[in-house]
C-alpha cells in the first residue's frame, strides 16, 4: 500500500492543481494553488517580477500562481484559518521529498521536519544532539554532522 | 556593525544607496575607477548577484573588492543560481573579508538573461534566505551547527511595490521584516502613487519600526531607455503618458535634461513620504549626473550635517 500512495496521490491532485509531489504539501494555506508550479518554485509569495496584468515574468500565458494564490486564499469556501496560514512563513522544501506521498508524510509528520536552525536552534559540530532533525540514520543524507562519506 | 546599518538607525539624514556597474574584466582597475567615480554621493553600494541573468564576476569578489577601495559593499545574494550550501557559503567567506551587508532577492529568471537554458535553483525563496542569513549571524547554519564566532551581518532585501497582488505587497514586505530583513530596497516604479500606499501600508503595520525603506530611482538618458524598462524588465512597468512627456520634449539634450527632471521629481516625492529613510540610485547615464540629483536633493554623505561639523565631507 505505501508504494502505491504516491501514485494515488498524484492520480487525484495532479489533475486538479498540476501537483508535482513535492511530498510536504501547503496547498491549505496558499490558497489551494500549487506553490510549486511557480517557476521559481516560491514558497512566500510573489517574485518581484509580476507583470502588469498579473502574469507571470516566466510564462507571460500564465497568470502569477501567487496572484491566484492571494485571490484564492479570501475565497469563503475555505475554513476561516487557511487565510490566516497563507501568511505563514513555509521553511525551505526537504528535497528528500520529491516523488512521495504528503499523505503519508502528514500523517508521520516527517512534513513537519526542518533543520534545527531554521527554528533557531543550535549544537556544537561534533555532538550528538538528539533534535529531530539530525537522528536520522536510515538516510545516507542525514549522516551526523561532522562524518564525512 | 555596518556604516549603513548605523546610518541608518540614527536617522539624521537620508542614505544614499546605488548599484554598482557590472564588471566583466580590466581588473580591480575597473573596479577601482567605478568606485572612485562613486564614493564621494553614496554611503553603500550594491554588489549585483548576475542581474537580470548575465553573468559577470562576482557578487562576493565585487564585495570584498569594493572594501578595498573604500566603498561599502551591500552583497546581493539570489536564490536563481546556488543551493542553501553555496548562499551560505558566499556569505560566511565574504564576512571574513568584512562584507556586513547582505540584500537577499529571488532573482530574475534564467529566461531574462543569455543563458536562458541554464538550469534554475531556487533551493530558497527569498524570504527563507533572510531567515537563513539571520541565524548565520546569530550562530548557526540552517543545519543548526553552531559557529563559534559569527559574523555580523545587516540583513536586507528588496520588495517591488508597483507589481500585482498590489495590496499583498506591504504584507510581503512585513513577512520579509519578520523573517528578519533591516532594510528593503525597492523596486524602480514610476507610479508615486503605489509607492505612497506602499509606504503608508509599511508605517501602519509596523514594517517601518524595524526595517528602513530605500526606494530605487533610475537615472536615464532617453525615452528609449524608458521604453526599454517598460517592456524588458520583469517587474517594471511605466506609464504611457511619463514616456510621451520625455519623448515629446524636444531634441536629445532636452530630452535627456526631461529624464533627469523626470528622475529629480520621483526622488523627491519618495524623499517626502514619512517612513522612508533614503534613496538607491541605479545610474544608466554615466555622465555625471549622479552628482548632480545627490546634490540637487541635498543628500548623502557630502551633505551629512554631522560629518559637515567635523570638516570630513568629500564637499
Ligand atoms: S511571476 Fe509569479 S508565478 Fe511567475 S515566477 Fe514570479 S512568483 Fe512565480
Amino acid at each position: 500500500m505505501p508504494k502505491l500512495l504516491p501514485l494515488l496521490e498524484h492520480a487525484v491532485k495532479k489533475p486538479v492543481w498540476d501537483c508535482r509531489m513535492c511530498g510536504q504539501c501547503v496547498l491549505h494555506s496558499t490558497g489551494m494553488t500549487c506553490p510549486m508550479t511557480c517557476p521559481k518554485t516560491l514558497r512566500n509569495g510573489p517574485c518581484g517580477g509580476v507583470r502588469e496584468d498579473g502574469h507571470c515574468e516566466v510564462k507571460p500565458e500564465m497568470r502569477c500562481v501567487w496572484v491566484k494564490a492571494e485571490e484564492r486564499s479570501h475565497s469563503p469556501v475555505n475554513p476561516h484559518h487557511w487565510e490566516e496560514e497563507f501568511h505563514d512563513l513555509r521553511p525551505p522544501v526537504d528535497n528528500r521529498l520529491q516523488g512521495t506521498s504528503s499523505w503519508v508524510n502528514l500523517v508521520t509528520k516527517r512534513d513537519r521536519r526542518t533543520p534545527a536552525g531554521w527554528a533557531g536552534e543550535s549544537h556544537e559540530r561534533f555532538s550528538a544532539v538528539p533534535g529531530a532533525s539530525m537522528v536520522e540514520v536510515d538516510e545516507p543524507t542525514t549522516l551526523p554532522a561532522g562524518f564525512h562519506a | 556593525m555596518s556604516r549603513l546599518s548605523d546610518l541608518l538607525a540614527a536617522r539624521t539624514r537620508p542614505v544614499v544607496t546605488a548599484e554598482f556597474p557590472s564588471i566583466d574584466g580590466g581588473g580591480l582597475a575597473a573596479v577601482e575607477k567605478a568606485a572612485d567615480e562613486m564614493r564621494p554621493y553614496v554611503d553603500a553600494v550594491n554588489a549585483t548577484d548576475n542581474p537580470a541573468a548575465h553573468a559577470h564576476a562576482s557578487n562576493t569578489s565585487i564585495a570584498i573588492a569594493m572594501m578595498q577601495f573604500g566603498l561599502e559593499p551591500i552583497m546581493q545574494v539570489v536564490c536563481r543560481d546556488k543551493n542553501r550550501i553555496a548562499m551560505q557559503a558566499d556569505i560566511m567567506g565574504a564576512s571574513l573579508f568584512g562584507v556586513e551587508n547582505v540584500a537577499c532577492l529571488t532573482g530574475d529568471d534564467v529566461t531574462a538573461g543569455d543563458e536562458p537554458e541554464a538550469r534554475r535553483v531556487f533551493d530558497l525563496d527569498s524570504t527563507q534566505l533572510i531567515k537563513v542569513a539571520s541565524g548565520l549571524a546569530e550562530g548557526h547554519y540552517l543545519s543548526g551547527r553552531a559557529i563559534k564566532e559569527p559574523p555580523a551581518l545587516f540583513v536586507g532585501a528588496v520588495e517591488n511595490p508597483f507589481a500585482p497582488p498590489l495590496d499583498y505587497r506591504v504584507l510581503r514586505a512585513r513577512k520579509k521584516a519578520e523573517a528578519g530583513a533591516r532594510f528593503l530596497q525597492l523596486q524602480i516604479g514610476y507610479y508615486p502613487d503605489r509607492l505612497e500606499h506602499f509606504v503608508r501600508g509599511c508605517v501602519e503595520t509596523g514594517v517601518t519600526d524595524t526595517t528602513a525603506l530605500l526606494p530605487t530611482v533610475v537615472l536615464t538618458k532617453t525615452a528609449r531607455a524608458l521604453s526599454f524598462m517598460d517592456e524588458s524588465v520583469p517587474g517594471i512597468s511605466i506609464p504611457a503618458d511619463t514616456i510621451r512627456r520625455v519623448a515629446d520634449a524636444g531634441d536629445k539634450e532636452a530630452i535627456a535634461e526631461a529624464s533627469y527632471q523626470l528622475t529629480l521629481e520621483l526622488s523627491r516625492h519618495a524623499l517626502s513620504l514619512p517612513g522612508v529613510s533614503g534613496i538607491h540610485l541605479t545610474d544608466f547615464r554615466h555622465d555625471g549626473s549622479l552628482e548632480r540629483l545627490v546634490r540637487d536633493l541635498g543628500i548623502g554623505p557630502a551633505f551629512d550635517p554631522v560629518a559637515t561639523a567635523a570638516g570630513t565631507t568629500a564637499g
